[in-house]
C-alpha cells in the first residue's frame, strides 16, 4: 500500500472515467484511474471489430479534454489512448476495485490484486456491463483461461473447452468447432437457457460429434502443463466421476455479474429492487455516500458522449467550480417556446414545484427527464392526442388546463399540475380518450421509456400513477358520469394483480367473486367441452373479464388464462355492487356486454371448425402480446418468395421477414417477422431511444438514429431483428428487365457494404408505415397466402 | 374465413366481369350478320381484335405490376384474380375475333400461341391451388430444412451402426449414403427422377428410392444370425426411415418445381405471342 493520497480516485476507464481522469490531469489535480481490464474502455473494446461508433445525440456538445467523434471503434480507441498519454493521465490497469472504506476526504479503495489506494473523492464510472463470472476453481486465473472470444477465426487446431450453457457459450463453441476440437461443459443435463436457434445448432453438433458435450459436469481445477503437448489440463467432475481434458484454451462464458451488488457494497443505495433502478444522485452526480460520485451508464446515462461530459463536469464540481452542465443549451432550447424570459434553472424548479408527480424526483433526474421531453404551448381547442392513437408518451400540465373527452359530449377538465396519458403509458395500449388543450395550456410531453425508467427508480411516482390509473379506469370504463371523488371508495379497494404467462386468473367452477379489468397483456377465455379445453375468445387489454359471474351470481362459467405477462385491476363483489349503485346505467351496459359475449360463445360452440387448437398454438408462440402478426397459409403459399422480395425492395434491400423460418401448425405458418408487441421488449434497452411506436397503426419501428449496438436484437424474444447495411441504390425494374443491370428487385445481397463508413443498423418490420397501401409483403402475395392479423381476429378464424 | 384466395378475391368480382365480357362478345357474334363470312375484318372483328390486343398487353403487364412493390396499385392477389378470369375470357374474345378462319399463316400462329399461353395459365391455376396443399400434407408441421436435419441425423446414426458390420456390407451402405442424390436439373425435379446410386458387391448400381440398398440388406440379413442379424435389422430400419424422409423431400421438390415450372412456358410464350401479335397487326394493315 502506498501512502500517497490522491485528490480523486476514478474507478473504471470507460468513456466517463477516461474523460474525468484526463480533465483531472489537465487541471493538475492528483488522481489515479483504476481499470480492471488490461486496456482502456473495456465495453468499447468488446464492440465488434470495425464497428462505426456513433456520437449521439448530435446536438449535444462534447466537453472533454479528449476527443470523441463518430467513427471506427479502432480509431476512437486510439484517439483516447493518445489523449490520455498526452495529458500524462495516471492509469493503473488490472486494478479491479472491490472494496471501498472510509468517508469523504479519507477513502481507501482495495483492489482484487491486493493493492490499496487512498483518496479524498471517488468517481465511479464502471458502466453496466458487469464483470464476467469467473470459473471459481483453482487455476482459473491461468493464462489459458479466457472470458471472452473476439474472433473465432484466430484459432485453429486447438483443443478448446467452453464452459457454459447460454447463447454466448453455444455461439462460441459452434464457431470454433470448424477448425478446432471443441468440448462444451454444461452444469445441467440440458441447454435450457439457450434460444431456439442456438439450441438446434448445439444439439446437432453434439449429435454429429463435431462438439463433445459434458453434461451434468462442473469444473474442478485447471493445471498448466508447460512441458506437455497442450498448454494445460482441465479437471472436471462429471456425473460418472472425474475426467481430464488436455487443453490449449478454456473459454468460460458464464454470464456477467451485474455491478449492482458491488456498488451497494460501497454503501450506495438503490431506491428499490427493480433491476433497472438507478442510484439516486444529486445534480452534481453525488451519491448518498458523500464524496462518491457516479457517472456514465451506471448513473443511467447510456451514451458515450453523455458519460464523457459528466466525467469532465464532475471533476469541476469536486474542485468547487460551478460549471453549467453541457446540456444547458439543449434545455434552454426546449424552453424557448415559453413566454417570458426566465432562467432555465428557475423554470426547472418551478416545474417541479407545480407538478406533484415530479416532486419526489431529484433535480438531476428531473433534468434528464426534461432533456428527453418536449414542452408544448397549445392554443385553446388544439388537439393533443386522439382516442385510439397508438402513442404512449406521458403528459404533465405545467400551466393552464386541458379537456379530456371521456365520453361523447362529456369533457373532464384537468388543471395545472395534474397529468394525463398515463393509461397508454402503463398498458401499452391505444389512447383511451381524446384530449384537447384548454385555456393557457402549456404541457410537458415525456416519452414512455423515460417515464418507465423513472417509475422503476422512484417508488412514489409509481404509486401515484397506479392510483390515478385505477380511479380513472373505473371512471372511464364503468362510470363516466360520476366524479372521481364519488369513485374513490371503489378505487381504494381495487387491487393490481400480476399474472405469469399461462397462469390461470380464474377457473371454470370457481366462485365468481371478482371482476378483472385487464390493464396490460391479454387473456384467453376457455371452457371444457367433452373433456377438451376449447378456447372461446381472446380478450385484449383495456377490457374486463369475469363480469358474468358477478352479474348472475353464479360460479365461473369459463376459465380465464393469461397469454403473456398480464396485469389486471380486480374489483371485488362488494365494490362492484357499490359501483352498480353509484353508476347510472352500468347494470344495463354490463348486461349488454354479457349478452354479446354469450352470443359469441354460442356462435363459436355451434361452428363445426374448432379453431381452439390453432389459437392455443398461436398463443403458445407468444402471439398474445402481439398487435399485428404476419401469417402464411401454407395451403395457398406457392413459395414464390415475392413477400420477401417485396419487403426487401421497399426496405433498403433487407427483407424484414423470413418466410421459411418459424413454426407451423396445421397449415398456418408464423414466419419470422415483427409482431408489434403491446409492450415491446426490444424497446427496453436502446441507448439512443431509437425504437418508437407509431401513432395510428401502432407499428413498432426503428429510427435512423440507431447506433447499431445490437441490444434490441438480443432483447426481442422472437428473433425478428437483424443487423444490416442499407442499400446504396434502389433497385430498378426496367433497368433489370431490359438491360440486365443492377440487382433483381428485392434480391440484392446486403450482408456487405461497399461504403466503408456504413454501419450495420438494426432493422425489422415497420409494417410499411411509409408506404401507401400498407404492408408490401401482403400486397405482393399473388395467391392471398400472406396476411396480417391482430390477435383479436384469431378466435373467429 | 378472413382471407380469401385469388380465385375468390372480392367475391369473385372478376369472374363476373369476365363472364359478362364473354357473354357480350358471344351475343354480338351471334346476332352480327356480316355480308362476308365472319372474320377479323368486319367491324365486329375489329372491335373484338382491339379488345383482345389490349387484353393481351394488359395481361402481360402483370409481370411488371408483380415487381412494382413500392407503388403498385391494389394487391397482386387482386391483379392475379383479374388476370386469370379476364385471361380466360380472352379465349372467347380471341376465338370469336378469328371467325374460325384458320390457315397456315402468321394470324393463326398468333392465335395458337395465345391458346398455349392461356392453357398453360389454366395449368397454373391448378398448380397454384392444388400443389401447395399437397406439399403441406407431405410435410405436416415440419419445414423442409427440418426434414433435411432429420436425414442428417439418420445418416449419423447409420454411420455409427455400420461400424459393427463387415466391410462389404458397410461399404455398400456408406456408398448408398454418399451417392444419394436430391434435386438435380429441371427434368429430375419435375418428374421426381432419382439418380441415386450405390456400390453393391463392387458394382455401381442405380438406387432409386433407396430400393437397391434396402433389397441388398434384406437379402444379406436373411443369411445372418444372432448379433449380426440384429445389427443389420437396426440398419434396415434406419435406412427405411431415411428413405421415407427422402421420399418426402423428393415429392416436395417435385411439387414445388411443378408449382412454378409452368411459368417457363407461360412467360416465354407470352413474348412469342407479343411478337407474332405485332406481325399479325402489321400484316393486316399492309396487305389490306
Ligand atoms: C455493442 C454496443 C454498441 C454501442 N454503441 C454505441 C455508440 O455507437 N455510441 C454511443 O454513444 N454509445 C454506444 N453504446 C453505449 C456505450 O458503450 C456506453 O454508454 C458507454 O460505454 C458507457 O460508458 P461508461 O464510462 O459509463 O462505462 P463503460 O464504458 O462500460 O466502462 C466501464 C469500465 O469500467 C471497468 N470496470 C468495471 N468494473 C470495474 C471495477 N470494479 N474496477 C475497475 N474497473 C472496472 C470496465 O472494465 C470498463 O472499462 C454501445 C453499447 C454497446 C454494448
Ligand atoms: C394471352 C393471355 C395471357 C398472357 C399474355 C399472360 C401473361 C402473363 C405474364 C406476363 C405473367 C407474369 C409472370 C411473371 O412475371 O412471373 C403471368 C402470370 C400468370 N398468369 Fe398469365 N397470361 C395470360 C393468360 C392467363 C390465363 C388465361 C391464366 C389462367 C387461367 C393465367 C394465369 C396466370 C397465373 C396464375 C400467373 C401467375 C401469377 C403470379 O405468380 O404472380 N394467365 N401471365
Ligand atoms: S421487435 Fe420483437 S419485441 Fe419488438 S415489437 Fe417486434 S416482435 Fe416485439
Ligand atoms: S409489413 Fe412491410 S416491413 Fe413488415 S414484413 Fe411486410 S413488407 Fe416488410
Ligand atoms: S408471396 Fe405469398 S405465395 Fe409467395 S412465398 Fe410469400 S406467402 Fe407464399
Amino acid at each position: 500500500m502506498s501512502d500517497e493520497q490522491f485528490e480523486i480516485i476514478i474507478i473504471g476507464a470507460g468513456p466517463g472515467g477516461l474523460s474525468a481522469a484526463s480533465r483531472a490531469a489537465e487541471s493538475g489535480v492528483s488522481h489515479v484511474l483504476l481499470e480492471s481490464s488490461p486496456k482502456i474502455a473495456n465495453t468499447i473494446q468488446k464492440y465488434q471489430k470495425g464497428k462505426h461508433v456513433m456520437a449521439t445525440p448530435d446536438i449535444l456538445p462534447l466537453r472533454s479534454p479528449i476527443d470523441f467523434q463518430a467513427g471506427k471503434r479502432e480509431i476512437i480507441l486510439e484517439t483516447w489512448e493518445q489523449g490520455i498519454s498526452s495529458y500524462n493521465t495516471n492509469v493503473h490497469y488490472g486494478a479491479e476495485a472491490k472494496k471501498i472504506e472510509g468517508s469523504k476526504g479519507n477513502f481507501s479503495v482495495e483492489c482484487s490484486n491486493g493493492t490499496v489506494y487512498l483518496g479524498k473523492h471517488i468517481i465511479l464510472g464502471i458502466g453496466m456491463q458487469g464483470n464476467p463470472r469467473q470459473l471459481g476453481v483453482p487455476g482459473d486465473q491461468a493464462e489459458l483461461v479466457q472470458y471472452q472470444l473476439d474472433d473465432p477465426d484466430e484459432y485453429s487446431n486447438e483443443s478448446i473447452v467452453i464452459v457454459g450453457a447460454g447463447d454466448a457459450a453455444i455461439e462460441n463453441a459452434v464457431a470454433l468447432s470448424d477448425n478446432n476440437k471443441v468440448y462444451i461443459v454444461n452444469r445441467k443435463d440440458e441447454f435450457a437457457r439457450a434460444k431456439e436457434g442456438n439450441l438446434n445448432l448445439i444439439l446437432a453438433a453434439i449429435e454429429s460429434e463435431t462438439i463433445e458435450c459434458f453434461y451434468g459436469t462442473t469444473p474442478n481445477k485447471v493445471e498448466e502443463t508447460p512441458d506437455g503437448e497442450r498448454a494445460g489440463l482441465f479437471f472436471l467432475n462429471t456425473s460418472s466421476g472425474e475426467a481430464q481434458v488436455p487443453v490449449d484454451r478454456i473459454i468460460a462464458r458464464l454470464g456477467a455479474i451485474a455491478p449492482r451488488g458491488l456498488v451497494e457494497s460501497f454503501g450506495i443505495e438503490f431506491p428499490n429492487d427493480d433491476p433497472n433502478a438507478i442510484p439516486a444522485l444529486s445534480n452534481q452526480y453525488e451519491s448518498n455516500v458523500e464524496g462518491i460520485y457516479v457517472i456514465g451508464a451506471l448513473g443511467g446515462y447510456p451514451l458515450i458522449k453523455q458519460a464523457m461530459n459528466q466525467g469532465y463536469e464532475v471533476v469541476e464540481y469536486i474542485q468547487g467550480n460551478q460549471v453549467k452542465p453541457a446540456d444547458h443549451e439543449l434545455i434552454a432550447a426546449k424552453f424557448e417556446v415559453l413566454p417570458g424570459d426566465i432562467e432555465v434553472d428557475d423554470v426547472l424548479s418551478l416545474m417541479q414545484a407545480r407538478i406533484p408527480v415530479f416532486e419526489h424526483v431529484n433535480a438531476l433526474q428531473f433534468r434528464e427527464i426534461i432533456l428527453d421531453s418536449n414542452v408544448h404551448v397549445f392554443k385553446k381547442g388544439d388537439l393533443i392526442f386522439k382516442k385510439n392513437d397508438y402513442t404512449n408518451s406521458f403528459y404533465t400540465i405545467f400551466q393552464g388546463d386541458v379537456e379530456i373527452e371521456a365520453a361523447k359530449d362529456l369533457r373532464i377538465l384537468s388543471k395545472q399540475g395534474s397529468f394525463f396519458g398515463e393509461m397508454s403509458l402503463l398498458s401499452g395500449r391505444r389512447r383511451s380518450a381524446t384530449v384537447f388543450a384548454g385555456d393557457n395550456c402549456v404541457v410537458i410531453e415525456t416519452p414512455r421509456r423515460t417515464m418507465n425508467k423513472l417509475i422503476s427508480s422512484v417508488d412514489a411516482v409509481k404509486r401515484v400513477l397506479d392510483q390515478t390509473f385505477i380511479v380513472r379506469t373505473i371512471q372511464q370504463k364503468f362510470a363516466p358520469e360520476n366524479s372521481i371523488e364519488e369513485l374513490m371508495p371503489v378505487a381504494e379497494n381495487t387491487v393490481i394483480n400480476q399474472f405469469r404467462p399461462g397462469e390461470v386468473i380464474f377457473a371454470e367452477g370457481d366462485e365468481g367473486d371478482t371482476l378483472h379489468f385487464i390493464r396490460s397483456g391479454s387473456v384467453t377465455i376457455s371452457s371444457a367441452q367433452q373433456g377438451k379445453d376449447v378456447i372461446m375468445s381472446y380478450v385484449p387489454a383495456n377490457q374486463a373479464v369475469g363480469e358474468m359471474a358477478l352479474l348472475g351470481d353464479t360460479a365461473r362459467s369459463a376459465t380465464a388464462t393469461a397469454t403473456v405477462k398480464t396485469e389486471t385491476l380486480s374489483i371485488n363483489r362488494e365494490s362492484f355492487d357499490m359501483l352498480m349503485d353509484t353508476a347510472k346505467g352500468l347494470r344495463d351496459r354490463m348486461e349488454k356486454i354479457a349478452e354479446e359475449r354469450n352470443r359469441q360463445n354460442v356462435a363459436k360452440q355451434s361452428r363445426a371448425a374448432d379453431s381452439s387448437e390453432l389459437v392455443s398454438f398461436l398463443m403458445g408462440q407468444g402471439l398474445g402480446e402481439a398487435t399485428d402478426v404476419l401469417l402464411i397459409d401454407e395451403e395457398k403459399c406457392v413459395a414464390c418468395d415475392f413477400c420477401e422480395q417485396a419487403c426487401a425492395a421497399t426496405h433498403d434491400g433487407t427483407s424484414r421477414l423470413n418466410r421459411k423460418a418459424g413454426p407451423t401448425h396445421a397449415h398456418i405458418h408464423i414466419p419470422t417477422s415483427c409482431r408489434h408487441c403491446e409492450d415491446p421488449s426490444c424497446m427496453k434497452d436502446c441507448p439512443p431511444d431509437a425504437i418508437q411506436r407509431g401513432g395510428v397503426g401502432g407499428e413498432v419501428f426503428i429510427g435512423d438514429n440507431c447506433i447499431g449496438c445490437g441490444n434490441c436484437e438480443q432483447n426481442c424474444p422472437y428473433g425478428v431483428i437483424q443487423m444490416a447495411y442499407k442499400s446504396e441504390a434502389p433497385d430498378s425494374y426496367w433497368r433489370w428487365m431490359l438491360f440486365g443491370l443492377g440487382d433483381k428487385p428485392g434480391k440484392a445481397d446486403k450482408s456487405k457494404s461497399a461504403n466503408p463508413d456504413a454501419i450495420k443498423q438494426a432493422v425489422k418490420c415497420d409494417m410499411c408505415k411509409d408506404i401507401d397501401g400498407g404492408p408490401a409483403c401482403v400486397r405482393a402475395c399473388p395467391t392471398g397466402a400472406a396476411l396480417r392479423l391482430s390477435p383479436e381476429e384469431f378466435a373467429g378464424w | 374465413m378472413i382471407h380469401t384466395s385469388f380465385l375468390s378475391h372480392d367475391r369473385f368480382k372478376f369472374l363476373w366481369v369476365a363472364l359478362a365480357l364473354g357473354l357480350i362478345s358471344a351475343l354480338f357474334y351471334l346476332f352480327h350478320d356480316p355480308k362476308e363470312p365472319p372474320n377479323g375484318g368486319t367491324w365486329l372483328g375489329y372491335s373484338l381484335g382491339t379488345v383482345g390486343a389490349i387484353l393481351i398487353l394488359w395481361l402481360t403487364y402483370l409481370g411488371r405490376r408483380k415487381r412494382n412493390f413500392l407503388n403498385g396499385s391494389g394487391t397482386v392477389k387482386g391483379w392475379v384474380s383479374a388476370h386469370v378470369y379476364l385471361g380466360a375470357a380472352l379465349l372467347i374474345v380471341g376465338t370469336l375475333h378469328t371467325g374460325f378462319q384458320f390457315g397456315w399463316n402468321i394470324h393463326t400462329v398468333a392465335y395458337a400461341l395465345m391458346c398455349v399461353v392461356i392453357l398453360s395459365g389454366f395449368y397454373g391455376i391448378y398448380a397454384y391451388t392444388a400443389l401447395p396443399s399437397t406439399r403441406n400434407d407431405l410435410k405436416g408441421s415440419q419445414t423442409l430444412d427440418e426434414i433435411f436435419v432429420q436425414v442428417e441425423d439418420r445418416d449419423a446414426q447409420i454411420l455409427k451402426l455400420v461400424e459393427g458390420v463387415n466391410s462389404q456390407v458397410s461399404s455398400a451402405i456408406t456408398s448408398a449414403l454418399d451417392r444419394t442424390v436430391i434435386g438435380g436439373g429441371y427434368r429430375e425435379q419435375l418428374f421426381g427422377i432419382d439418380r441415386s446410386l450405390a456400390m453393391i458387391n463392387g458394382r455401381l448400381v442405380g438406387n432409386p428410392a433407396q430400393g437397391a440398398i434396402l433389397e441388398y440388406l434384406i437379402e444379406t440379413l436373411s443369411k445372418e444370425k444372432g448379433q449380426t442379424r440384429e445389427r443389420l435389422g437396426q440398419l434396415m430400419n434406419a435406412l427405411a426411415e431415411r428413405k421415407k424422409l427422402l421420399d418426402i423431400i423428393r415429392d416436395d421438390i417435385k411439387a414445388q418445381a411443378r408449382t412454378s415450372a409452368w411459368l417457363l412456358v407461360h412467360v416465354p410464350v407470352t413474348f412469342g405471342l407479343l411478337a407474332s401479335l405485332i406481325a399479325h397487326v402489321i400484316s393486316v394493315f399492309v396487305y389490306w
